[in-house]
């Protein structure tokens, strides 16, 4: 394909906040190749035949297992699909390493030991390590004959990673850093054999580092005893005196901080996708539940609240999947245009194109898993709390998607930072469209044009569009440089960003599939409900802005406004979440 | 050592059956390797290991099969041939037939193949195969040892192991426990896209029509009857032979 073909079908950064997407625009789970689905095929094989036999002795912590069956997954390749070829990997497409992830959760918290390998742990060294640490690392890291974590964590520093405490010290024949300090809550640590580190050159300069296990020095502390993810080993890392020689310095010194936000941008949207594994996997034993479970001499998945939960969870599986996948396809059309793929730097940068995107599907899809495993639960009723079934475990195993990879607050703030940060950058053209849509507001709001599938649903959206533009464009004007400061009504503007992404994501999926002459009822007939119901949540986070800065007459004309905005016709969705039921129960697991 | 294995793409044996207008409905369903045949293939790939040579896969199927075909490929055989001219397709005498005239095309040492189908079950195919092609044939293997010319077969035979032994060329198949398949690796997979897989016609095979006619006919399809609950007798046990003869004969009429 020529590059200005290329250029014409990829879709910058945020800029779904502004402007239409098109359907051809965005990749959909239904273009899932051969491949793809083979490599989905091996994992859940894996998944299936080798961890799951095991799950007992992994939850109870057998790290020898652990290793060996990292090792195994090695054997498979299942460990290298981010490694370039030039370095012994594989060099997957995004979209294979991503079905990699979603299929390895169905294993439950190994998931979390195979992550932080190939992820958070590996990936640094694939990113910016130079030619010889590459060499020397990444075939041991892409075999899996060596394990790797990832040190970014203190016990003073979580969300404020910059304020480590570690420090590195130059030795006197400028041979070694010496490192000192202690790192928390780092997966993995029971038994990898390199971690990367993050510490202070002389006690400023943030820097990045591949420390080996063996290096004297480098102990662990004791297993922390976790809520969930019982399989995955959480130890500290403690760091005194340790010598860690100056070519294992990675990236420039004081530059760490641009390995850690990249990798983090991998790691959110990594998440999504694991995400929506689990998702798919609690649905399936909750379904399954409710047609064995009888009572009032009848199957608990004829009752029509159950059908309701299990309607609900469907579509939000449905949502994060479309989102997850749409990311993972735009980060793979921008590598396309990357010149080396072993250039590991460009392959960063591309992805950092998409950080508000990758922010955006770890609040998300962290909260839907939160909200499916929950439901799950209820389904099993008194049974969900019990330990014997595997439901309870999925609800601990959730609670930490919602704190890890920056917390869900963090990445809320960081959302509209980014966006603003990138319209003064002159990257998006956020002003002109935030103007646009004042001068349009003045007058009358066109009903959708026609009643083809999905018309009112795009009209909606774009109409959530403006709001977002409407009541965003208003609190800039009003705090301006101290919008910073107004947390609560940043939160409130990502939550309309993200729910904009969700409905947008769901409904190209579908209008795709549509265009494409599948099968699309079930795909239309959730973007039917989960549109409307969006809009009515985008409303109530619009009011609660709009409140929080005026009173008065200035708030009665901006409500009415939002009322305009957020008009709508409802929908029946009793009979629709019924009938959307019914496939699920018919099928015993998701359906898309 | 040149090795061909037959394979059908069958129902995942989690999925659930539905006949809708007199036909198995296919919508949305997941399907794999026979799984007999998978051993079939583990155990050629497994040959051509211990001595070299060229493993080829072959299916009598629709197109959906080359899913199966590829899958094998991404294993380690090394080429596919996928039978999907609807002129093909028949019964298990075409199908024999049809694999027969495959098969010709090449001088095989060993033809591997699954015991069975899960699907239809009928266990026919592979043996027919071997008599249309006058090699002996040994079934439902749990081992099989090559030493030069000589072929050494366990099978199980309804629960008792049976030793066998035969010259190649040879048919043998695959019954459960003959080994332990492979998972496809990501680097199989990868290769696997760029291996040969060949589409074949009835003219290309040189076969008429009334060569492979289909000797039999499917009459109707439907589900076996839901298993209703059980009946525990009870009394004196003369009442209760009583009772249960008369159910025998009136009410499940299996006897008289």
């Amino acid at each position: 394909m020529a590059t200005e073909q290329k250029l014409d079908n990829i879709v910058k950064g945020a800029a779904f906040l502004i402007e239409d997407t098109r359907p051809e625009q965005v990749f959909t789970p239904e273009e899932f190749t051969q491949e793809h689905l083979m490599i989905a095929e091996t994992t859940r094989q894996f998944v299936e035949g080798e961890v799951l036999p095991n799950r007992e002795r992994l939850e109870h912590q057998d790290w020898a297992l652990t290793v060996e069956l990292l090792r195994k997954a090695g054997e498979l390749g299942l460990l290298a699909a981010d490694v370039p070829e030039a370095y012994e990997g594989l060099g997957l497409d995004k979209v294979s390493s991503a079905l990699i992830t979603e299929y390895i959760t169905r294993g439950g918290s190994f998931a979390l030991s195979h992550g932080a390998h190939v992820g958070i742990g590996s990936l640094p060294i694939v990113f910016f390590g130079n030619e010889e640490q590459k060499r020397k690392y990444l075939p041991a890291l892409a075999s899996g004959e060596k394990i790797a974590a990832y040190a970014l964590t203190e016990p003073g520093s979580g969300s404020d990673a910059l304020g480590a405490k570690t420090t590195a010290r130059l030795s006197e024949d400028g041979k070694y850093y010496i490192l000192n300090g202690q790192k928390q809550f780092i997966t993995n640590a029971g038994f990898a054999d390199i971690f990367i580190v993050y510490a202070k050159i002389d006690g400023e300069k943030f820097s990045a580092f591949i420390v080996e296990r063996d290096f004297p020095g480098v102990s662990t502390g004791p297993e922390e005893k976790k809520m969930g993810i019982k399989a995955s080993s959480t130890r500290p890392l403690i760091l005194e005196d340790v010598k860690v020689p100056v070519e294992n310095l990675l990236g420039e010194p004081g530059r760490g901080h641009v390995i850690a936000f990249n990798i983090l941008n991998i790691g959110r949207y990594k998440l999504a996708v694991g995400s929506t594994g689990g998702m798919k996997s609690a649905l399936e034993m909750s379904v399954k539940y409710a047609k064995e479970r009888k009572q009032f001499k009848t199957a608990i998945a004829n009752f029509p609240l159950i059908q309701q939960k299990l309607a609900d969870m469907n579509i939000r599986t449905y949502v994060t999947e479309s989102m997850a996948y749409r990311l993972t396809g735009d980060i793979d059309k921008r590598l396309d245009l990357v010149e080396d793929l072993n250039d590991g730097r460009a392959v960063a940068k591309a992805i950092e194109e998409y950080a508000l995107e990758c922010s955006i599907n770890k609040v998300y899809a962290s909260e839907a898993l939160g909200y499916v495993v929950d439901e799950g639960v209820q389904i099993h009723g008194g049974y969900g709390f019990i330990q014997d079934y595997p439901i309870e475990t999925a609800y601990r195993d959730a609670r930490i998607n919602r704190i890890f990879e920056g917390t869900n607050e963090i990445n809320r703030l960081l959302i509209p930072d980014m966006l603003l940060r990138k319209a003064m950058k002159g990257e998006l053209a956020l002003l002109p469209a935030v103007q646009a849509v004042q001068a349009e507001l003045g007058g009358d709001i066109p009903a959708p044009q026609t009643d083809a599938p999905l018309a009112a649903e795009k009209h909606l959206l774009a109409l959530a569009k403006k709001v977002f533009l409407f009541v965003g464009g208003l609190a800039v004007q009003k705090y301006m440089q101290a919008l910073k400061d107004e947390q609560e009504i940043l939160a409130n503007l990502a939550n309309i960003a993200i729910e904009i992404y969700a409905v947008e994501s769901a409904l190209l999926r579908a209008a795709k599939a549509l265009a494409r002459g599948d099968d699309a009822e079930n795909k239309v007939d959730m973007v039917t409900v989960y549109t409307r119901e969006a809009v009515g949540r985008i409303e109530g986070w619009a009011r609660e802005i709009l409140a929080a800065m005026e009173d008065g007459e200035t708030l009665r004309t901006h409500l009415g406004v939002l009322r305009k905005l957020t008009a709508f016709e409802p929908v029946n969705s009793k009979v629709i979440k019924r009938r959307i039921a019914q496939r699920v129960i018919e099928a015993e697991k998701y359906v898309s | 050592m040149n090795i061909l294995v037959c394979l059908k793409q069958t129902f995942d044996t989690e999925e659930r059956i539905v006949v809708e207008n007199g036909k198995v409905k296919e919508d949305g369903v997941k399907f794999v390797i026979n799984p007999y045949d998978e051993y079939a293939v583990e155990e050629a790939i497994r040959l051509k290991e211990q001595f070299g040579g060229e493993v080829t896969v072959v299916s009598v199927g629709p197109s959906r099969a080359e899913e199966a075909l590829r899958t094998a490929l991404a294993m380690g055989a090394d080429e596919a041939i996928l039978a999907d001219d609807p002129a093909l397709f028949g019964d298990e005498y075409t199908v024999a037939k049809v694999l027969a005239a495959i098969a010709r095309q090449k001088n095989y040492d060993i033809i591997i193949a699954g015991n069975q189908a899960v699907d239809d079950g009928s266990g026919q195919v592979a043996v027919r195969l071997a008599e249309e092609l006058g090699i002996p044939h040994i079934s439902t293997l749990t081992k099989l040892v090559v030493e030069g010319n000589q072929v050494t077969g366990h099978r199980d035979a309804e629960g008792d192991e049976e030793i066998v032994t035969a010259t190649l060329p040879v048919l043998v198949t695959a019954q459960q426990g003959l080994n332990d398949p492979r998972y496809p690796s990501l680097i199989g997979i990868r290769k696997a896209s760029k291996k040969p897989l060949a589409h074949v016609t009835l003219a290309d095979l040189g076969l008429s029509e009334e060569d492979i006619r289909p000797r039999t006919e499917i009459v109707d399809t439907f589900l076996p009857k839901p298993k209703e609950a059980g009946r525990i007798l009870q009394g004196e046990l003369q009442d209760q032979v009583k009772e249960l003869v008369q159910a025998l004969i009136q009410v499940e009429k299996v006897v008289g």
